[in-house]
């Protein structure tokens, strides 16, 4: 590999050709700040605040788009650069909202911190303030543009990440902001909700909807029973919000914090319904397989994506696994098995999911999750951050809590269901247990060729004579290459996973917002997915059939897989949309 | 955040059949999008949502990328243009002779915003930067006529003109 030699602060660096001034600086163990710079999303050095001065260079330099060049010397903090930036993070504060007290992102946002660092006067430019309606109307993404800088990272993130480009730039000069065809609502826009806008922001600009505050409602009323459920990557990702290592498994200390939040709480785990789902999945594509049905079988676990097919491929919605989302089976699972066993009402449960995503809230809002006509199966799908917000606001010191178990009778799942939560996971937990459905002496657990961090990975298994291919793929722009090949034959795979983030649910849009530092240097994901695949390795059930829970769930109530109590309550049916609309 | 309401499209099949061929014309060149939006906007004179997703199929790119182009270029108009534009010139002559005062009659009058279209069609208003006029100032173009040091009160008189010889009503 071809290498250049530089200097920056006089320090010498030997980077590979390609690398920016940012990289080589990052060598050096310099983290030359940054706004609009989101490795591996947005590199358009818009926002100036990069700047850093050179030997025999006119003017100053961008380092998130400059090359490291052979002999040249960088000064990352020279008075010329120190004053430039200090002065372009002025100019940004003159129309910034600056209501930070009461911003979701208080204290975790990129603007804050650098005017902090750079210690400027917020009020040295005094701008026309615009003034932007907040859209508020999507059940899952709040857009306040009046926060906005417009650094861009939400709509690289939208179009280079997903292909979806449902938002975009909009007027030029003073009048230039970010928002979807014609201003329309975000509700109103065939928008998923994945939310990797959200995760992409450096500022306020972009919340999940917030929804705490029914829960609170919910848990101080004593005649509800407030029953929580958290979903397989939330144990590897709620840590980051109490500032514990990235891809600490925090578990017990999770369930023991949600039962703290109040007397007639539960907190039981999801990872059982991921069970359940691959239980109904896997048996769906031995089905396919037989008895020649619609193939390839697509997952229908991520709602971001199900929402993608619904929009933009609705005539390959028969691909779709009719099964339902391991949310959404819970929430049947409650408002239906629980209330029977337990003898209780319905209208007095109230149904909170800790998810790791804003199409969740979405999906809770379908039609298709009324298990019964009057009630909503999920009453509330909250991210990972607001579960986070309740459990400060409640007072309780997480990192010091003890470990805990779930609530019974949802307290055990496997392994399997667990990886749900990382690209592949729910591929290989469906592949342990169709493996095992066509030949019950399979012994092979661990498919590792599904694993990783690759666009697309693709195995091929042969299992009691039958030939299964499989592809696994993340983030919607990889899956919409795939559908194409699918649509043209190229693909013949039995059963494709596809979820809308990039590296699956430990990267979804309602995940802990990650600092700059971390995301343009640290591989977090891998970090996130790593304490699934350990949690996996050592769990005591690894194939989702060998759960006592789902062997408890199907001799008390569903019979069999696929049978018609299962098929009422575990499946479900989509809704072809309109390319251009909600 | 409710939707804005956007006057009836009324496109014709002849229309139609004219921007499809552009689109087939162009749509393998890189940067496709603006000239087909050019050619879009002279054939039906103004680019409604209806126009920008037929450009938006044709070019298989998203129609939010087809607005932030349309809104970029002010030469893009997403509103209907009225048989008489009236034009009002904001340049540096103008406006220190009170061609701001000019527009919010005209605006005033006719019951609608620079860059909009009067609901019957028949007048649609725009700013610009210097007509070349500047002895005049404060000068406004209603269509090919040029009207120079105007008042208020005088903008006033020239629309009432127009709006006799349209049939008395606005």
């Amino acid at each position: 590999m071809e290498t250049v030699h530089l200097k920056i602060n006089n320090i010498p660096v030997e980077v590979p050709q390609g690398y920016t001034i940012l990289q080589a600086a990052k060598q050096a163990n310099i983290e030359i700040p940054t706004l609009c710079y989101l490795k591996d999303i947005n590199c358009i050095g818009a926002c100036r605040v990069c700047m850093v001065e050179a030997k025999n260079r006119r003017g100053l330099l961008a380092a998130c788009v400059y090359p490291a060049e052979e002999g040249l010397e960088v000064f990352t903090n020279t008075p010329a650069v120190i004053k430039s930036r200090k002065t372009t993070i002025e100019l940004l504060l003159s129309n910034h909202k600056k209501k930070c007290l009461s911003c979701l992102r208080n204290n975790n946002c990129e603007l804050q911190k650098l005017a902090l660092e750079y210690g400027v006067d917020e009020d040295r430019f005094q701008s026309e303030e615009p003034i932007y309606e907040i859209d508020d109307l999507s059940p899952y993404i709040v857009r306040d543009n009046n926060k906005c800088i417009n650094c861009m990272r939400c709509v690289a993130a939208c179009k280079n990440v997903q292909s979806i480009s449902v938002i975009g730039a909009i007027r030029r000069g003073f009048d230039a902001h970010v928002g979807s065809a014609f201003d329309k609502s975000l509700d109103n826009a065939p928008c998923v909700g994945c939310g990797q806008c959200v995760v992409s922001c450096p500022v306020g600009a972009l919340t999940e909807k917030p929804q705490e505050d029914k829960v609170w409602d919910a848990i101080a009323d004593p005649t509800k029973k407030v029953l929580f459920f958290t979903a397989p990557s939330i144990k590897a990702t709620l840590g980051e919000a109490f500032d514990m290592p990235i891809g600490t498994n925090v578990e017990g200390k999770m369930a023991a914090a949600i039962k703290r939040l109040g007397e007639n709480v539960s907190a039981f785990n999801m990872d059982f319904t991921a069970d359940l789902t691959i239980i109904e999945e896997a048996n769906e594509l031995v089905e396919r397989i037989k008895n020649g049905g619609t193939l390839p079988m697509f997952t229908s676990c991520c709602p971001g994506w199900v929402k993608f097919v619904e929009h933009y491929y609705p005539e390959m919605l028969p691909h779709l696994s009719t099964c339902k989302s391991p949310q959404a089976m819970f929430g049947a699972v409650l408002k239906g098995y629980y209330c029977q066993k337990n003898n209780i009402d319905p209208k007095d449960v109230f149904v909170v999911s800790v998810i790791p995503c804003t199409a969740k809230k979405f999906e809770a809002t379908r039609p298709q999750l009324r298990s019964d006509e009057n009630y909503d199966d999920v009453d509330v799908a909250l991210t990972t951050r607001e579960l986070a917000r309740m459990i400060k606001r409640a007072g309780i010191d997480f990192t010091n809590l003890p470990e805990e178990d779930f609530d019974a009778p949802f307290n055990k799942a496997t392994g399997g269901g667990a990886i749900f939560g990382a690209t592949g996971g729910v591929l290989e937990a469906a592949l342990r247990t169709a493996a095992r459905i066509l030949d019950g002496d399979f012994k092979k657990v661990d498919f590792e060729e599904v694993r990783g961090p690759e666009e697309v990975r693709v195995a091929t298994y042969e299992v009691a004579g039958v030939t299964v291919k499989v592809a696994v793929t993340s983030g919607l722009g990889n899956a919409r290459k795939l559908v194409e090949k699918v649509k043209s034959g190229e693909a013949d795979y039995q059963m494709i996973e596809v979820m809308a983030c990039p590296g699956g649910c430990i990267n979804g849009g309602g995940q802990p917002t990650r600092s700059d530092s971390v995301s343009n240097y640290v591989d977090y994901k891998a970090l996130r997915s790593k304490a699934l695949y350990d949690y996996d390795k050592n769990a005591e059930f690894r194939v989702c059939d060998d759960s006592p829970v789902i062997k408890m769930i199907y001799d008390e109530f569903f019979e069999a897989p696929g049978k018609e109590k299962a098929h009422h309550y575990l499946h479900t049916s989509y809704t072809a949309r309109d390319k251009y609309y909600k | 955040m409710a939707d804005k309401s956007l006057p009836e499209f009324k496109g014709t099949p002849e229309q139609e059949k004219k921007l499809l061929e552009v689109i087939e014309q162009n749509k393998d060149l890189p940067g496709a999008l603006l000239p087909v939006l050019h050619e879009a906007q002279e054939i039906y004179g103004y680019l409604p949502i209806e126009v920008q997703q037929k450009v938006a199929d044709g070019l298989n790119v998203s129609l939010s990328e087809v607005y932030g182009v349309a809104t970029f270029y002010s030469r893009f108009s997403l509103t209907p243009k009225g048989k008489h534009k009236i034009s009002v010139c904001l340049g540096t002559a103008c406006y220190v002779k009170g061609a701001d005062k000019v527009l919010a009659e005209v605006e005033k009058k006719l019951g609608i915003k620079s860059g909009e279209c009067t609901s019957d069609g028949l007048f649609s208003i725009d700013s610009c930067r210097c007509v070349g006029a500047c002895g005049l100032a404060p000068v406004m173009m209603i269509d090919e006529e040029v009207y120079g040091k105007l008042t208020p009160a005088e903008v006033d008189k020239i629309l009432d003109k127009y709006i006799a010889e349209e049939g008395g009503s606005n």
